[in-house]
């Protein structure tokens, strides 16, 4: 057990047994729930076959909620990322989880990630825009541009997450970078 | 215990475990190398240390030989952010730090191509400039790493004047008028290469790609047993389709 928790994030060896001892000396009310709830996403938990993401229904609950805007579909780089989105609340309709970023040091082409399915479902005739919400890196952008040209065909508006001065953000504290970009963006 | 500090340009970032990464630089006076940050994979680092970037380092190790870590890595000029949102300067970005990633030995310093590489890097926002430049670059890294072609006289006669064309076999400028049967076999050398006065248009800059990505692809990686990385071909897609190269590329 040790050494399966020390495999997690966040967890080194040292802090794996203090997790361990803690659920031991918690049987019934950590250690069986916890047993369970692992047993429980293993057997059910399975990947969505339309955007990418965890559920335990396929299509997940957010693809087959009838009340988000189809429309629009939300790209974003990893399950984390669209959990990020979902969080915020404020975007109502679907996404697409491309898997990654491309990146020739890690060894990511276009053929490991899941583009090919996003352009398929961009293809449908109700989806209206795309928006790119991947991470605000090198590999990140380039993905980005990538995907733009993949979807450059198709009757369908492309748009990107903006990028600059984060709110509670002072000037004085960001890199010349985030400044360069945000005066760049401004509007 | 091995130290040295240099100016480099940042070839790309890795993660490595929960909260560090391995960065790699092209160091001025000490080439390519590659060193643990610690702290690495925080937003905060990771951001200053996109690849492009030129970043004032510090690497540190007990031996010269082992991996080290970067104790300082500052950034000097960020490119990555300037570029992003220009898709045709990203992708060069990222070529050129795939280039020198997967091309340069570790450890060997190339002054020259720094220099080069920076000043390329530094014009990518001008894009009626850099592809001719970044050709330019591309001739300088297959001569720097030995696969040079020689522009400055005919292979066959000696001429300094009238090339048009490269031999494939060896890399030397041929008078396309002496050439005969072969001429056919040749590849086209565009003048902007023989003189820096001439303008590049756009069926020079594909004929330019078409003789660097010649003996990058059958020489330099063949070497190395390994394809010529992907964002290569990304950005001359690019190009193609922006109207800046007109003409077979390959």
């Amino acid at each position: 057990m040790i050494d399966f928790l020390s495999k997690l994030p966040g967890f080194g060896p040292r802090s794996a047994r203090r997790a361990a001892l803690h659920l031991l000396k918690k049987p019934d009310q950590l250690l069986a729930p916890l047993a369970a709830a692992l047993a429980d996403a293993a057997s059910k938990v399975r990947q969505c076959s339309t955007c990418g993401s965890f559920d335990t229904i396929d299509p997940c609950a957010i693809c087959a909620a009838p009340g988000r805007d189809e429309t629009i579909i939300c790209a974003v780089e990893e399950v984390g990322d669209l959990w990020a989105m979902e969080r915020s609340g404020v975007f109502r309709g679907r996404y697409h989880v491309v898997g990654g970023a491309l990146s020739a040091l890690d060894g990511v082409g276009p053929e490991d990630l899941n583009i090919g399915r996003l352009i398929d479902r961009a293809a449908q005739p109700h989806v209206q825009e795309v928006i790119l919400a991947l991470n605000a890196t090198v590999d990140g952008q380039t993905t980005a541009h990538y995907i733009t040209d993949r979807l450059s065909h198709l009757e369908v508006k492309v748009t990107h997450l903006a990028h600059g001065v984060p709110v509670g953000g002072e000037l004085d504290h960001l890199d010349d970078g985030t400044i360069a970009a945000a005066l760049a963006s401004r509007r | 215990m091995a130290e040295w500090s240099d100016t480099g340009i940042s070839l790309g970032l890795r993660r490595f475990g929960e909260t560090g990464a391995i960065l790699e630089v092209f160091g001025r006076d000490h080439g390519r190398r590659r060193g643990m940050i610690y702290g690495g994979a925080s937003q905060k680092k990771r951001a200053l240390m996109q690849s492009g970037n030129t970043l004032s380092v510090t690497w540190r190790a007990r031996q010269a030989d082992s991996l080290g870590h970067f104790a300082v890595a500052e950034p000097e000029r960020e490119r990555s952010a300037l570029y992003m949102r220009d898709a045709g300067a990203l992708t060069a970005l990222t070529a050129v730090a795939e280039l020198l990633a997967e091309a340069l030995p570790e450890g060997e310093a190339r002054p020259d191509l720094f220099d080069g590489a920076t000043t390329l890097l530094d014009l990518l926002g001008d894009p009626d400039i850099w592809p001719a430049l970044f050709i330019k670059w591309e001739m300088g890294l297959l001569s720097v790493l030995g696969f040079g072609v020689d522009t400055t006289k005919c292979a066959l006669t000696g001429a300094e004047d009238g090339l048009t064309h490269v031999s494939p076999k060896s890399g030397r400028a041929v008078r396309g008028s002496e050439a005969g049967e072969y001429l056919d076999r040749l590849l086209p050398l565009p003048q902007f290469l023989v003189d820096s006065s001439i303008p590049a248009a756009p069926e020079d800059i594909a004929a330019g790609f078409r003789l660097t990505g010649y003996f990058l692809s059958q020489r330099l990686f063949a070497d190395l047993n390994r394809p010529v990385p992907e964002a290569r071909g990304l950005m001359i897609d690019r190009l193609e389709r922006a109207g800046k190269v007109v003409g077979a590329t390959h």
